[in-house]
């Protein structure tokens, strides 16, 4: 049992054990943490396939960016989560059978195939495979990758827009009005009459 | 595919297949909670990642990589979007449990 293999089964252990405890767990803020660990062993999994720029990218932007989102969203909300795990244990044999059936489906499917006896590639090429996969996105896919930013924008629009929230008794400033603003309705004049003391 | 040899393609198709199948049985379990149900999509995106990269691996093809590329941005999209359509429930609705948000049935 080679190094490589020892890596393989111990991080995909810890993959699995704590995607069933994001699952299972009482506590989204557990559930969110434990997702993190889920993704830290996957970037492992995938350092062993040898895709190191995106094991990267996925600690980066999942641990970093997404999941740090998602534990905002469960702290800010004050949802009384007992509530909702109320008819929890009832939804076990459904969840543990649907389970199986999708396992069993999709192990027949690689196992019977033969699409897993693929034979391991040679040792990969000389250059890194971030150089390796920065000239495929921008020269290959530079369209999709266009695509893929614009699709940023637009979540970043969508998000903000959703989430503003508009007091109506907060106080704010219309450029438009403050533009179209006539003297007259700003200045009164009144004639004050001209008091002779002598 | 004997379990003991280096870890070939199937084994890593195996991984995405419990991943994709413990995600699908949190949907179920927690199917009044929004928030745990969003948590279980980015795991299935995340088996889906795997099965990619595997494959992506193992026939030498680098185009593999650069669709988990795309799969991560969308699927950042879609969790800040997500979120952002959560909060705004529960500040209208005050209540993130599924079975409560009925208010489109005719």
């Amino acid at each position: 049992m080679s190094f490589q293999t020892a890596t393989f089964y111990v991080f995909s252990a810890i993959l699995i054990l704590a995607a069933l405890r994001v699952v299972t767990t009482r506590n989204p803020v557990h559930a969110a943490l434990w997702l993190v660990l889920c993704f830290f062993s996957a970037a492992a999994i995938w350092l062993l396939l040898h895709a190191e720029f995106l094991a990267i990218a996925l600690v980066l932007v999942y641990v970093g960016a997404v999941m740090v989102l998602f534990l905002f969203v469960v702290m800010m909300l004050d949802v009384n989560f007992d509530t909702l795990r109320k008819d929890f244990k009832s939804y076990i044999p459904v969840a543990t059978i649907v389970g199986i059936l999708v396992l069993i489906e999709m192990a027949l499917v690689v196992i019977g195939s033969g699409a897993g006896d693929a034979p391991a590639p040679a040792a990969g090429g000389s250059e890194s495979n971030t150089r390796e996969l920065g000239k495929l996105l921008y020269v290959d896919y530079v369209y999709p990758f266009e695509i893929a930013a614009v699709i940023l924008l637009v979540a970043i629009i969508a998000a903000i827009a959703l989430a503003q929230r508009r007091r109506r008794d907060s106080k704010y400033q219309d450029p438009g009005l403050q533009v179209k603003v006539r003297p007259a309705e700003r200045v009164r004049l009144v004639d004050v009459p001209v008091e002779n003391k002598e | 595919m004997s379990l003991l040899t280096a870890p070939t393609l199937a084994h890593y198709l195996v991984l995405g297949a419990i991943l994709f199948a413990i995600s699908m049985a949190g949907i179920f379990l927690n199917r009044k909670n929004v928030i745990i149900i969003l948590m279980a999509i980015e795991l299935m995106l995340l088996a889906v990642n795997l099965n990619f990269i595997a494959f992506s691996h193992y026939l030498d093809d680098m185009a593999g990589q650069v669709f988990v590329f795309f799969i991560l941005t969308v699927a950042a999209a879609e969790a800040a979007i997500g979120l952002a359509i959560l909060v705004l429930l529960f500040r209208n609705a005050g209540t993130i449990d599924v079975d409560d948000l009925g208010d489109l049935k005719g």
